[in-house]
């Protein structure tokens, strides 16, 4: 293989950097992932184990998510407006105007 | 902080010599049966204080609490260890870590080589990692079945830990092995370094067959199968030549020591020595 010294260094300029993943840890069985922070890994088993030893060394949970953050969409800050300021005034749509019978317990 | 500090002479009663205020090492006798177990709680203690160099020194941030992680679940093993034994001659955990003399230590050599501070890489200490990871995991999956029912408590929970252990170590040996060639000469030159000293983790002497006679544990010799086998596969995946046996022979676990554990000791051992029963 001969490539080039530009193309070798184009390469290496654009490996250097291992990507990024966001962490989500479940504190216990039953509850949800919550987001606790960031890492850079060169893969996902490697992400894995980096967020075990950062993330859950204080025995934050019992498992652990990571994703990788280019694939997370999120919604424009810009959009704030139009997308969630309209639910100020819609209180019909939260359900508090029934009782939960007991045997339900915690919803 | 807590710590009292003995008063300096005033230039009124400078004395023309100054007594030693270093405390005494204790006098260290045990019975083979405890000498098995110091042999194993040594180990970790020494690797741990290896280990802690690389504390603020390590390649990436994550890996650097990973290494500090791995000590620190070493430390607590070597307490469990250190205590148990302890309790039996009359000592604690603190007197034998910090007050026993370099002979006394029953650790393996290959536990007291040198690491980071003397100018070792991130290899050796993955090398390193992994050979005695996978060896503390064959023994203390088998404690778990000790005569002692205290020991296999201990070995309940460490053998958690260590499963941990050999599977970190083992990631970054097949992505170091089989990585680059700089990785991979690194690798290949830590395994040359390292590997000699493994022939004294399977030898056979008067302690292992006490120990083994009273079910307090198995023989090292017995232990080799179990660790080929973790190794081997690894070694394997990750490219890298398990070296021929060798006719060389460390000593660190009768207590003859190499030339480095005297500096080791004389670090980890000065605070408590200069400032006994010091509390911070």
């Amino acid at each position: 293989m001969t490539a080039s010294k530009t193309d070798i260094a184009n390469a290496q300029a654009q490996a250097h950097e291992w990507p990024l993943w966001e962490v989500f840890v479940r504190p216990k069985a039953g509850l949800d992932h919550k987001h606790c922070g960031s890492l850079h890994a060169a893969d996902s088993k490697m992400a894995l184990q980096l967020a075990r030893d950062v993330y859950t060394r204080r025995q934050e949970g019992v498992s652990v998510w990571i994703v990788r953050s280019d694939q997370i969409v999120a919604s424009d800050p810009a959009d704030k407006a139009m997308l969630f300021d309209p639910m100020e005034d819609k209180v019909y749509r939260h359900p508090t105007f029934y009782e939960l019978p007991p045997e339900v317990g915690h919803m | 902080m807590t710590t009292t500090f003995a008063p300096l002479p005033t230039t009124a009663s400078a004395s023309t010599s100054v007594a030693s205020t270093t405390t005494e090492s204790i006098a260290f006798k045990p019975t083979p049966v405890q000498s098995y177990l110091m042999r194993i709680g040594d180990t970790c203690l020494i690797h741990a204080q290896r280990l802690a160099e690389w504390s603020g020194h390590a390649p990436i941030l994550e890996e650097d609490i990973a290494l500090t992680n791995l000590a620190l679940d070493l430390v607590g093993q070597a307490r469990a260890l250190l205590t148990h034994v302890g309790q039996q001659m009359g000592f604690g955990e603190d007197q034998l870590a910090f007050l026993r003399d370099e002979r006394d230590f029953a650790n393996f050599t290959i536990a007291e080589l040198p690491g980071r501070r003397a100018g070792q890489d991130f290899a050796n200490a993955i090398v390193r990692n992994f050979l005695l990871a996978a060896w503390m995991n064959v023994v203390w999956t088998k404690l778990e079945a000790s005569s002692d029912a205290e020991i296999a408590a201990i070995a309940g929970k460490a053998v958690k830990e260590s499963r941990y252990h050999v599977a970190h170590a083992a990631d970054w040996v097949v992505r170091l092995g089989d990585g680059t060639d700089e990785s991979a000469k690194r690798m290949r030159q830590a395994v040359d370094r390292l590997w000699p000293y493994t022939a004294e983790l399977f030898e056979t002497d008067a302690v292992d067959t006490a120990a083994a006679e009273a079910g307090l544990g198995p023989l090292r010799v017995s232990l080799k199968p179990e660790w080929d086998a973790i190794v081997a596969p690894v070694f394997a995946e990750a490219g890298l030549a398990i070296p021929a046996a060798g006719a060389f022979r460390s000593t660190g676990s009768r207590g003859v020591h190499s030339e480095h554990m005297g500096y080791l000791l004389a670090e980890m051992q000065t605070l408590q020595r200069s400032f006994p029963g010091g509390r911070w």
